[in-house]
């Protein structure tokens, strides 16, 4: 069968803009300026240790709310009607498909201190809160951004859930408690784990919330790449060290994936 | 039995979908505002939409972003389709890997991608003479959404039966014959899908491209980013209702064409019972 070539093109092209990119970034990551070997850019991230934290602390935070609001909006959609479940699956998605500098920039006027959510609360006669450039204006605009990627997964897997399974249960004697314990929570843990994966990654790489919402005073970890890039700061090397712990990130949460056996990418995909 | 939500819980749900909503609502609201201001309503008007039109950067932006999507989902389309019929005709032992590769764009931090397209065009492009512009842009679009046409090919591959391709062979077709005569019109339902997401993936992106366009081409998105940066007009809140209702439309024609599909589906299999 010759079909099998077909794929030749795009084995060079994955070799070109896939593999060779990632090589270079290794390259860069243990060399100086001057082409030597060195540690030193893996020595530098010491200094940034506050925005190591930052970004993990608030990336795991967000996580977290997208898992505990998440998980019962999969839930209680998987027991709609076939026909609603379609409409309100869609809805979910729809805001994912709309710009998300805009959609960011929309918590912007509505966070900032003359914004509308406080006047609202003067309007209600309470006082104002001070959220924009806080850590708090980041979580709200990460879990606005990512909690689509977390119901998506789960909520395709509970749907798959086989209902004789549930049946089964019900019929020796388990309540819904135990049926929602034993038997649909483990069962649903693959699509948890992909959603962990997909609202996690983008969190902690992100530039842009931070940048919207967080004022300057928030580094993330992507703020921190981005400025050695084309920011100020220039200095690929460190930038391209930061990556790599970055990919080594990511490789972690797709070997732990793999693990638990989810198929996450063509959950989110229509 | 399956029982229905009961009130609580759509309480709950509704409230997610305010969530969701209420920011998107009120950009579209604001787009209509008569001052600039982002909180206090004056007055109706469709200013900032007639000002958006004849704003040369934001016109300049949205032609390249069309350009490079149509352009990348195109190339992506064609390119991934072969990819993954050569993938799926391939051992396992070969696949696999090739598989693991082909996801890394879809699982890397885009900025990771981004940075890292950049280092190669910068290293590749002091060689050859070349600087970031249109052409890298369009490079790195074609390769992030190659991927998506795959996972989305590759399943209706799997889905088809292997003996269509031997039986047309036996009967005389060439493998080019079996090709487009077979394999193709089975698999495109994926193929199509596959392109809307290569098409809907450039038109949103801003990370990688920010990466890769350089500093004479700029797509929407970029202008977006420059835009929020210095906090000016309700023309963004213009371009992102614009934006909304295409999306909107698009996601329509995309769920029609898959209830139409379904239900066409449906009826071969209760013709083929009888």
């Amino acid at each position: 069968m010759k079909l099998k070539y077909l794929s030749a093109p795009y084995i060079v092209w994955m070799a070109l803009f896939v593999v060779a990119p990632v090589i270079i970034v290794v390259v860069y990551a243990f060399t100086s300026a001057a082409g030597e070997f060195t540690f030193d850019n893996f020595a530098k991230m010491g200094g940034y240790v506050s925005v190591f934290s930052r970004s993990f602390l608030l990336a795991i935070i967000s996580t977290a709310i997208c898992i505990i609001i998440g998980y019962p909006v999969a839930y209680i959609l998987s027991k709609e009607r076939a026909r609603q479940q379609r409409i309100l699956i869609m809805l979910i998605m729809l805001p994912m498909w709309m710009n998300f500098l805009l959609r960011t920039y929309a918590w912007m006027s509505i966070l900032e201190n003359t914004g509308l959510l406080n006047r609202l609360l003067t309007l209600l006669g309470l006082p104002a809160v001070n959220i924009i450039n806080t850590p708090t204006a980041i979580v709200i605009g990460m879990v606005y951004n990512f909690l689509p990627f977390m119901i998506l997964p789960i909520y395709s897997v509970i749907v798959k859930i086989d209902r004789s399974l549930i049946e089964a249960a019900q019929d020796l004697g388990a309540n819904a408690v135990t049926v929602f314990r034993r038997v649909i929570f483990p069962l649903s843990l693959p699509g948890v784990f992909s959603g962990i994966t997909m609202v996690f990654v983008p969190a902690v790489s992100t530039f842009v919330i931070s940048q919207l919402l967080g004022g300057g005073a928030n580094m993330l970890l992507g703020d921190l790449i981005e400025m050695q890039f084309l920011g100020a700061a220039y200095n690929p090397h460190l930038g391209s060290a930061i990556a790599l712990v970055m990919m080594v990130i990511v490789m972690i949460c797709m070997w732990l994936m793999n693990k638990f056996g989810a198929g996450g990418e063509e959950a989110v995909m229509l | 039995m399956r029982r229905r939500p009961r009130v609580a819980s759509r309480i709950f749900l509704a409230l997610i979908y305010l969530f969701l909503y209420a920011p998107i609502f009120i950009m579209i609201v604001f787009s209509f505002n008569a001052s600039k201001s982002r909180s206090v309503w004056s007055g109706f008007t469709l200013d900032w939409y007639t000002e958006l039109f004849s704003d040369s950067m934001i016109i300049s932006s949205l032609t390249t972003t069309i350009g490079v999507s149509v352009i990348a989902a195109i190339v992506a389309t064609i390119a991934g389709t072969f990819a993954a019929i050569g993938f799926f005709n391939m051992r396992k032992r070969w696949r696999s890997p090739l598989l693991a590769i082909n996801n890394i764009p879809v699982m890397n931090a885009d900025i990771v991608t981004g940075v890292s397209l950049c280092l190669l065009f910068v290293s590749l492009g002091s060689v050859l003479k070349y600087q970031l512009g249109f052409g890298t842009l369009l490079i790195a679009h074609i390769t992030f959404n190659i991927p998506y046409v795959i996972l989305s090919v590759l399943p209706k591959l799997r889905q088809m039966d292997r003996n269509l391709v031997d039986a047309a062979m036996d009967l005389g077709c060439t493998w080019f014959q079996a090709f487009y005569k077979v394999i193709i019109p089975e698999i495109m339902p994926g193929i199509i899908n596959g392109m809307m997401i290569a098409f809907t993936m450039s038109i949103d992106d801003f990370v990688i491209s920010y990466f890769t366009a350089g500093s004479k081409v700029q797509t929407l998105s970029m202008t977006i980013y420059a835009m929020t940066r210095m906090r000016i007009s309700p023309k963004i809140n213009a371009v992102s209702t614009l934006l909304f209702l295409f999306i909107l439309l698009l996601l329509i024609i995309i769920n029609v064409r898959q209830i139409r599909q379904e239900e066409r589906e449906k009826k071969l299999r209760t013709l083929k019972s009888k």
